[in-house]
């Protein structure tokens, strides 16, 4: 890595797993788990935080010696609001039909714990350089998360994958479907999407054993 | 009246916050360990509810909607500020929870003393919001019926994240696999739970709506095209039709 120093990598690889936002943080897991059913959706969202959060982190690290200690929190809110607003008029614009199925989801990146997290623990003590590299970790260990979600609760539920229909086709019985395999439509309904992430940290866990609580 | 008794138990039961929505999760993981300080917490989710939804039930229907500013006069019609609603609904709820602070700390300092270190908590709590833009996006028609709305989602989210530190407290005394425990278990659980408060779903209309049980859901989705769109949709578009009703 020439263009990072290790110290910078390390900004962008360590909340990829040991340092997971949702795994092991339990930051952002509201607007994580509802939009999983489907993979593209969930890429969608895992790229509007990442550019929240990015940007965000700039802007808050440029302006962190004249923001007043008391109203800090607002003005986070009006940086991440703007942002928000941004991502949610492009997405009108560009992907009507994917910003549908993301609804209020969009507007709610701005009460995600991650962005506010990361603002109050990084960008507020740290350069614009730095603060844009956490950004991007975090980013990307959210969307690890919400990428791996999708993935096996589309191609479980619907037997596809970014809308193509991987195992065959389930009305002609192609493919998988033709030596009897049905889609398990539970994976689409929402609880399944808590089930699939504590198994996740269950994994996760098992193979990381220094991560495992205290009851 | 009716219509009243019913948007309150589909918003506790049907669409609670957390089971169905997910929203507030990462305070409801966070602070139910424990009965008592997840009463605080609840009761402050209701209150600041009931106090943002309407609010912000005002603001969006005489500010930000397509053709709201139609009281100043008649040029002023065709504006449509909705693109705004994020930065207003978000401004407010940070204002209503600073005053509510003050408010409560100067006039009860007992009531301050428990819901006090949780209100600053709060302004970032996507339950909060969440209610907000539902309340937005379901089109709920007056005034009361938003109250109403506020008031009885926070009911919910008290509910699930009372039941949920119940659990948690008796779950101490079991024998879970190490890797699960804390966390893990709390994620399958809560996963349990709204598996079980989706069996709510056919309460209001005795169970003939296409959507409410997971065996039609599957039945369904035989259908090709038929894509199925997210929960929400689905929840809007029963309220729609409870409303109609």
């Amino acid at each position: 890595m020439a263009l990072l120093s290790k110290k910078d990598s390390k900004l962008i690889l360590d909340p990829l797993a040991d340092n997971n936002p949702i795994t092991i943080q339990v930051l952002g897991i509201c607007s994580a788990l509802a939009i999983t059913a489907e993979l593209n959706a969930a890429i969608v969202m895992a790229l509007s935080v990442m550019f929240v959060v990015a940007m965000g982190n700039v802007v808050i690290s440029l302006m962190r010696n004249i923001i007043p200690p008391k109203i800090r929190i607002i003005v986070q809110l009006v940086v991440v609001a703007t942002l928000v607003i941004i991502v949610d008029q492009v997405l009108k614009a560009f992907a009507y039909e994917l910003s549908k199925t993301l609804a209020v989801f969009v507007g709610l990146i701005i009460t995600n714990c991650i962005i506010m997290g990361r603002f109050e623990a990084f960008a507020l003590a740290n350069g614009p350089w730095r603060s844009f590299l956490d950004g991007i970790g975090n980013a990307a260990g959210y969307g690890i998360i919400l990428v791996i979600v999708g993935f096996f609760r589309e191609l479980l539920g619907s037997g596809s994958l970014l809308g193509f229909h991987v195992l065959g086709d389930p009305i002609e019985k192609t493919g998988l479907y033709s030596i009897g395999y049905e889609n398990n439509g539970f994976m689409l309904l929402s609880p399944m999407a808590l089930i699939v992430v504590g198994i996740i940290i269950w994994v996760q866990r098992s193979r990381n054993r220094q991560l495992i609580e205290e009851n | 009246m009716l219509e009243h008794i019913e948007l309150f138990f589909k918003s506790i039961f049907i669409d609670n916050m957390v089971f169905a929505t997910f929203l507030g999760m990462c305070s409801f993981l966070a602070v139910s360990k424990k009965v008592t300080t997840a009463v605080g917490l609840g009761a402050a989710v209701i209150f600041v509810l009931a106090v943002t939804v309407p609010l912000n039930w005002l603001l969006d229907q005489y500010i930000l909607q397509d053709g709201a500013l139609k009281w100043l006069g008649p040029e002023f019609a065709e504006y449509n500020l909705s693109f705004l609603s994020f930065i207003m609904f978000i401004a407010t709820i940070a204002t209503m929870v600073q005053l509510v602070e003050i408010v409560v700390e100067k006039f009860s300092p007992a009531l301050y003393n428990s819901l006090g270190i949780f209100l600053p908590l709060i302004a970032v709590n996507c339950a909060i919001l969440g209610g907000s833009l539902f309340m937005q996006s379901r089109e709920i028609p007056t005034l009361g019926l938003a109250f109403n709305y506020g008031l009885s989602s926070g009911i919910g989210w008290f509910l699930a994240i009372l039941a949920i530190a119940a659990i948690r407290e008796k779950i101490r005394y079991s024998n879970v696999p190490p890797p699960l425990r804390g966390l893990g278990i709390t994620f399958i659980i809560t996963g349990l739970m709204a598996i079980g408060f989706m069996s709510f779903g056919g309460m209001l209309t005795g169970g003939e709506e296409p959507q409410a049980t997971p065996e039609q859901k599957v039945a369904g989705k035989k259908e090709k095209k038929d894509k199925k769109k997210e929960e929400v949709d689905e929840n809007a578009i029963s309220f729609h039709q409870a409303v109609q009703k």
